[in-house]
């Protein structure tokens, strides 16, 4: 089932936590959305699972509109909240069971599901504890065993990772991956590399608003717009190194890193690269080029540039 | 249905995981025991084969224990977040309150029915009208419904179950003596309108053994209408 968000704002009081976006995921997507602190994320994904009303705009999942089919919407949702807020006095096995009943699982099927999410999930050992005793990353398997329980088509994970160690994120992303080929999966999260490692296409909303929309590459590819090279020259005098350089007709900005260590850092002009120039200048003048690297602009900056202004 | 009896389930067994449940019926049996039985205007002291001194007891006794097991209801999901989860399921907000309402009744009519031997006893004691006994368990009944609607719509308000048991209290004080206390100071249709809103008014007439519909309808409609404001507390939570 696709999701399409069109025009969608909501506000808290006068403050618009988000202002009039529209995006579309499709089946077998899995979709990272990304943004700093209160940039609006949870509360796109609350309006997707129906939990709170939006100002504006319309949300349809497969034909159902969160307006009209409500109930419908519920039964397609698997929904993991920031935080994981469980019933910490229940036994694992029994919150599930509860949670299939409310779902409509049919009776006889419960079960079996029950069984197969605490497979999937993990939880063979932890089963009959209560979810009070469990440690994060077991309560977190717990959350995406709830999440999972009546097989949905669409999934929406807020922070799925937060609070885990480094080998049950991988092992939570695995998990991810493997579902979201044939679901259609919407997380959030500010950890860049996790959205990387895990998501097809990456959302990056600040302040309420999209400011970015592709893969990963896409994103680099935009950011990256210039060409930035590292570049140590050796056998000549810095500065006047540092004059050749800025007169070449392909850079735009000369940066010195390390004056004694005769690195540099070029900025080119927009589409076009110094790389040759710079070789040919070097041979020139005689000076030794001994390191010429391109600096790849790190998700991390394009992030920090987009949601900082 | 089905979702209603899940909802109610959970909150039954969260009732006796806790203990909440038998502390609460412990205190109740005690209490209203000690004063039947035992201390002030009991039933040797009037020598009456009634349930009269029970059911004044229970009257007081249910009041202050309701709230008590009304307010984590709503409070204890909100403070955990475990409401969003819950209302985002595929169960209505109705199914929800009255899932939690079906669940608190039921945990009062066991204490209510741990009270039988009480009957048992008195009945052995002298001739008993059993028509107001029913009668009188019958009000304890209705009054619970309304003050656990009430106790439901305070415990929606908020995420501290103290905050919500005190609201809940307030509440109740209006309708279980306030009003009472009020109608004595004013004459005609003002002192008519305040002596119909206390539940001591209606309780009174229907302990006696008299069920008139005009207590029957104050009863389910101030229940109906509890239940209709916690339902309001939670679209309205949805919309802001």
């Amino acid at each position: 089932m696709d999701i399409v968000v069109e025009n969608l704002t909501k506000k808290y009081g006068t403050q618009k936590a988000v202002d009039d976006i529209s995006f579309r995921v499709k089946t077998g997507e899995v979709l990272g959305f990304l943004g700093p602190n209160g940039a609006g994320k949870t509360t796109t994904m609350k309006v997707i699972t129906t939990y709170l009303l939006p100002n504006a705009g319309d949300i349809r999942i497969g034909q159902f509109s969160i307006h009209q089919h409500a109930d419908q919407i519920k039964q397609h949702i698997g929904y993991l909240p920031e935080n994981n807020p469980l019933y910490q006095e229940m036994p694992v096995i029994d919150y599930l069971k509860h949670v299939a009943e409310l779902q409509g699982i049919e009776k006889s099927k419960i079960r079996k599901r029950i069984l197969e999410m605490v497979r999937v999930c993990g939880l063979e050992g932890e089963k009959h504890k209560q979810i009070g005793e469990l440690s994060k990353g077991y309560k977190q398997r717990v959350g995406l065993a709830q999440a999972l329980i009546h097989d949905p088509e669409v999934l929406i994970l807020d922070e799925p990772t937060a609070g885990l160690d480094p080998n049950q994120i991988v092992e939570i992303r695995e998990l991810i991956k493997k579902i979201g080929k044939e679901k259609t999966v919407i997380l959030s999260s500010h950890i860049l590399a996790e959205v990387e490692a895990t998501c097809d296409r990456i959302l990056i909303i600040s302040k309420g608003k999209i400011v970015a929309d592709g893969t990963s590459e896409d994103l680099r590819k935009r950011a990256q717009g210039r060409e930035i090279l590292k570049v140590t020259i050796e056998d000549g005098e810095p500065n006047e190194i540092f004059q050749a350089l800025q007169s070449l007709e392909t850079t735009e900005v000369v940066d010195f890193i390390r004056q004694e260590k005769h690195s540099f850092e070029i900025q080119s002009k927009e589409n076009q690269t110094s790389r040759r120039n710079i070789f040919n200048l070097c041979v020139d003048r005689g000076w030794a080029l001994t390191g010429m690297t391109a600096i790849e602009t790190k998700l991390e900056d394009i992030f920090r540039e987009l949601t900082m202004n | 249905m089905r979702q209603i009896w899940t909802i109610a389930k959970r909150e039954l067994r969260s009732f006796f995981d806790s203990l909440m449940a038998y502390i609460m019926m412990a205190a109740f049996l005690g209490f209203s025991g000690f004063f039947t039985w035992i201390f002030g205007a009991d039933i040797f002291f009037i020598k009456q084969a009634s349930l009269q001194v029970f059911f004044s007891i229970a009257y007081w006794t249910l009041f202050f224990f309701i709230p008590a097991i009304t307010m984590r209801l709503f409070a204890e999901e909100n403070r955990s977040g475990t409401i969003e989860l819950l209302l985002t399921r595929p169960v209505s907000d109705w199914q929800v309150i009255i899932g939690k309402f079906t669940a608190t009744l039921l945990l009062i009519i066991i204490a209510l029915a741990l009270t039988l031997p009480y009957y048992i006893t008195v009945s052995t004691l002298g001739s008993l009208d059993h028509g107001s006994v029913i009668t009188g368990y019958l009000g304890l009944i209705l009054i619970s419904c309304a003050y656990i609607s009430i106790g439901l719509f305070a415990s929606s308000f908020s995420s501290n179950q103290i905050v919500a048991y005190l609201v809940a209290l307030v509440i109740g004080i209006f309708f279980h003596i306030i009003f009472d206390l009020l109608a004595g100071s004013f004459t005609g249709w003002i002192g008519q309108v305040i002596s119909y809103l206390s539940i001591s008014e209606h309780f009174g007439s229907i302990s006696r053994g008299v069920v008139d519909s005009r207590d029957l309808i104050f009863f389910l409609s101030l229940t109906f209408i509890g239940l209709i404001l916690t339902e309001m507390n939670l679209l309205k939570r949805r919309i802001a």
